[in-house]
């Protein structure tokens, strides 16, 4: 029995930290880039899985804003998940191989935006410095 | 649990369960989400007496252990009226609102009379297993109900992101919960930290909610269901 409600339990978990870090990463795609961060990133219109490990090395390099920090480690953790199905699971069921790649791109835009947004917090910073 | 990292956690806990009160208030949230409110603070004040009994009576003490339990079992009744509420919010529209009450509260009642009839057989310390077992199955209770409020936010077209936000940090903390009871069950302690930090992860995520996201924010469920609608 408990190993029954175990693994029920593990499915609804995921299922939920999906859709939650999907609802973190919607209120994102809405934001256009700036043209500064897609020559950056080097990022067009969509966005890439492959690109995210290089949008999140360019971000380390930004003065972090707290109230990213735990998005960003969602993301990451939501991002690994999905390295590990592609891996694993996409290999048996090739269907799940394009969701996972639309999936990791979103991730790369996500993080792609949070690094428009520090961008213009270290500028903001550097403004009321100079001001100073 | 106590110990250094235990203390850590536990703290880390109370405070944000302060947190997400303060972003509520913040952001003019608390009356609109007055059960939620009301259940952390409450979880603070129950944070507070439990270390208070802990540190008079000690970790093995019989006092400890009923304050524990006690109070766990009504901080779990208070969570579900919390889950209630946000069916309400849910189905505002459709003015099912005493059903949806009534319904709650004959749930609770038969969840109740289960973990009596459960726990009859024994004799000794009836009322005390009553608790531990009324917790653990409305614990159970709350996670099927999180699961349904979240196919009739799917299938209603929900597009409050706040409440969705709400909606599925609880179904993370119920389902995480189910989990770690379930495995504790099958290798016992094995998981002695992990229940408190998923306790942490509940606040953190409310708080978020309040803060960061604006009531008028709005978003296509479409997106956030694992099956591309």
């Amino acid at each position: 029995m408990a190993t029954l409600i175990f693994f029920l339990s593990a499915a609804a978990l995921l299922q939920f930290f999906i859709s939650y870090c999907r609802s973190l990463i919607a209120a994102s795609i809405k934001q256009p880039l700036s043209a500064e961060v897609r020559d950056v990133t080097g990022i067009p219109n969509t966005a890439s899985g492959d690109d995210f490990a290089r949008v999140i090395q360019l971000l380390d390099l930004c003065p972090e804003r707290p109230e990213e920090r735990g998005h960003i480690r969602a993301i990451n953790a939501y991002f690994r998940f999905l390295n590990f199905v592609r891996s694993t699971v996409a290999r048996i069921i090739p269907a799940l191989v394009p969701w996972t790649e639309m999936e990791r791109g979103q991730c790369t835009y996500f993080a792609a935006v949070t690094l428009d947004r520090r961008i213009a917090f270290s500028r903001d910073m550097l403004a009321q410095q100079m001001d100073s | 649990m106590p110990g250094l990292i235990g203390y850590v956690i536990w703290v880390l806990g109370a405070l944000l369960e302060v947190t997400v009160v303060v972003c509520a208030l913040k952001r003019h949230a608390f009356r609109r989400y007055l059960c939620l409110n009301l259940y952390m603070l409450f979880s603070f004040v129950v944070s507070v007496v439990r270390y208070q009994v802990l540190s008079q009576c000690g970790l093995r003490s019989s006092e400890y252990l009923y304050c524990y339990y006690y109070s766990d079992a009504i901080l779990t009744i208070f969570l579900y009226f919390a889950l209630i509420t946000l069916y309400l919010h849910v189905f505002d529209e459709m003015r099912v609102e005493k059903y949806v009450r009534l319904a709650a509260i004959l749930l609770l009642a038969g969840t109740a009379l289960f973990s009596y009839l459960v726990v009859q057989q024994s004799s000794q310390r009836m009322a005390t297993s009553f608790v531990i077992e009324l917790s653990q199955n409305l614990y159970f209770v709350g996670l099927v109900l999180t699961y349904v409020l979240w196919g009739a936010v799917l299938k209603l077209r929900e597009t409050r992101t706040q409440l969705i936000q709400l909606v599925l940090s609880l179904g993370v903390y119920f389902s995480a919960f189910a989990a770690t009871f379930a495995l504790e069950n099958m290798f016992p302690n094995s998981v002695a930290y992990i229940a408190p930090v998923f306790g942490c992860l509940l606040p953190l995520a409310w708080a978020y909610a309040f803060l960061r996201v604006s009531h008028d924010a709005r978003m296509a469920t479409a997106r956030l269901a694992m099956v591309p609608r």
